[in-house]
């Protein structure tokens, strides 16, 4: 009995949150479909433009972002309160280019093929807005594992948006999904000979595509610009 | 909060030395693997100009097959063989860069030649190629039968070609037309190979390959690059043939 007595107070002083607690269930779960960095923030057109032509090279590119997102705003999280305010941004540059150089050497060094076709890219998630604004906007201000959490919300936020494009991309411009033919088998089967749509090989096609998932979303969620 | 400015000097040093010291220990502790993928990289191009090999995954097995079938040398545009570099190192085909290389003078450079061996006998020569495509550079090796007229082969590299445009060079559909091609005429005079404008087309000569459609001009990209190189190369033929006849 005694010892119940004891412990109580401690517990009513800091009320440990829990480990996924709504608010923190909210924090992934917002940039994922309401506050999408993507089709609601609109950060990170460009590249989601540029890479989207195939899937694989896609899925690299996602999980780069990720991990980048996910470790800068842990790292810049924990030295928030020594980060000197006047360059914060220097900083948070610099952690960011690191952090991008480290997936570009590693992935020049175990998968040469997908850094060929992405090397360029890889090296643009600095540029990537998305990266910045949730250091800015969140990692300067909140704990590191909040922070990793928000990375985490952001990151895939991104990348199922990519993906999605994506898809619809191969499919129409390649005919294939992950490489594996689909209209050949298809055509085939009907005995005619699907087109593939040369304009989803271009830029334009993730426009488009893009476009129509904005549409849709905002259709869904009732978002209005103000 | 407001710091002195020796506190935001001592941070942007302190800064730099970590970021850097981990991004110099990662490039110093990855390079051996970075070497080995470009080299794997190179000989995957070379192979495939003479054989698919999209079916072994093996990385080594890739490696084994090239330093058991494959030779290489160095020649000048007068077609002599070269043993050492302007600085004196020994030449090593498979070193030089032919991106590097494309930029000097025809004359300066160095052009490497990769045999093919079968049976102890030359199956196949092999030229790289550099030029310029529609967006970026383009590149290919292209292997020539025992006769050094015949295409046996050829495989094509780019940088940033359309997809699914000019970047259908790569696919093995396309480099297929090229083989069994010719590039010299009847009276042995060198016409290389063009690719023609349009796809689809019939009754096409032993000089022409079938084009891409949508993507004239990097076809035509690769028949000057290809034009070009095989002119270089045209001296090293000469004297193969007259060597083996």
């Amino acid at each position: 009995m005694s010892t119940d007595v004891a412990e109580a107070p401690l517990e009513v002083k800091e009320p440990a949150e829990a480990l996924l607690s709504k608010r923190r269930k909210r924090i992934v779960a917002d940039p994922l479909n309401e506050d999408n960095p993507i089709t609601v923030q609109v950060l990170g057109i460009c590249s989601a433009l540029a890479v989207t032509v195939q899937i694989k090279p896609t899925i690299i590119m996602s999980l780069a972002v990720v991990f980048v997102i996910v470790f800068s705003n842990l790292i810049v999280s924990l030295i928030r309160n020594s980060i000197p305010g006047r360059i914060r941004i220097i900083v948070q540059l610099a952690i960011i280019a690191t952090l991008v150089t480290l997936v570009s050497e590693v992935l020049k060094a175990y998968s040469y093929d997908m850094y060929k076709i992405l090397g360029a890219y890889v090296g643009l998630i600095i540029t990537n807005c998305i990266v910045m604004g949730r250091l800015e906007a969140f990692a300067m201000a909140n704990k590191p594992y909040d922070s990793v959490l928000d990375g985490l919300g952001s990151g895939f936020g991104y990348a199922w948006i990519i993906l999605a494009v994506a898809f619809f991309r191969e499919l129409f411009g390649s005919g294939s999904i992950l490489n594996v033919k689909i209209y050949e088998p298809i055509g085939n089967m009907l005995g005619v000979t699907l087109q593939t749509n040369g304009l989803m090989v271009d830029s334009i096609g993730a426009f488009m595509i893009l476009g129509i998932i904005i549409w849709i979303q905002r259709t869904k969620n009732g978002y209005v610009e103000h | 909060m407001q710091r002195s400015n020796t506190y935001i000097i001592i941070f942007s040093i302190a800064l730099t030395i970590i970021l850097g010291g981990a991004l110099s220990l990662t490039s110093v502790g990855l390079k051996p693997l970075q070497d080995k993928q470009v080299e794997l990289d190179t000989k995957k191009k070379i192979l495939g100009a003479v054989m698919d090999i999209s079916n072994i995954e093996d990385p080594n097995e890739i490696l084994r097959i090239y330093s058991e079938r494959v030779r290489s040398l160095v020649v000048d545009i007068e077609g002599n063989e070269l043993t050492t570099d302007p600085k004196g190192n020994p030449y090593v085909a498979e070193n030089v860069n032919i991106q590097k290389n494309s930029k000097l003078d025809p004359k300066d450079r160095a052009y490497p030649v990769f045999m093919f061996i079968e049976n102890g006998e030359v199956e196949a020569y092999i030229f790289p190629t550099f030029g310029a495509g529609l967006w970026d550079w383009i590149s290919s090796y292209v292997a020539f039968g025992k006769d050094l007229n015949t295409i046996k082969g050829i495989a094509f590299d780019h940088k940033g070609e359309t997809p699914g445009l000019g970047a259908r060079i790569t696919e093995p559909g396309v480099q297929g037309r090229f083989v069994g091609k010719k590039i010299f005429d009847q009276n042995n005079n060198l016409v290389s190979v063009s690719v023609v404008k349009g796809e689809g087309k019939t009754g096409l000569s032993d000089y022409e390959v079938d084009g891409l459609s949508g993507a004239t001009m990097t076809t035509k990209g690769v028949n000057v690059m290809l034009l070009h190189y095989l002119e270089c190369y045209s001296a090293y033929i000469e004297k193969v043939k007259s060597q083996n006849s």
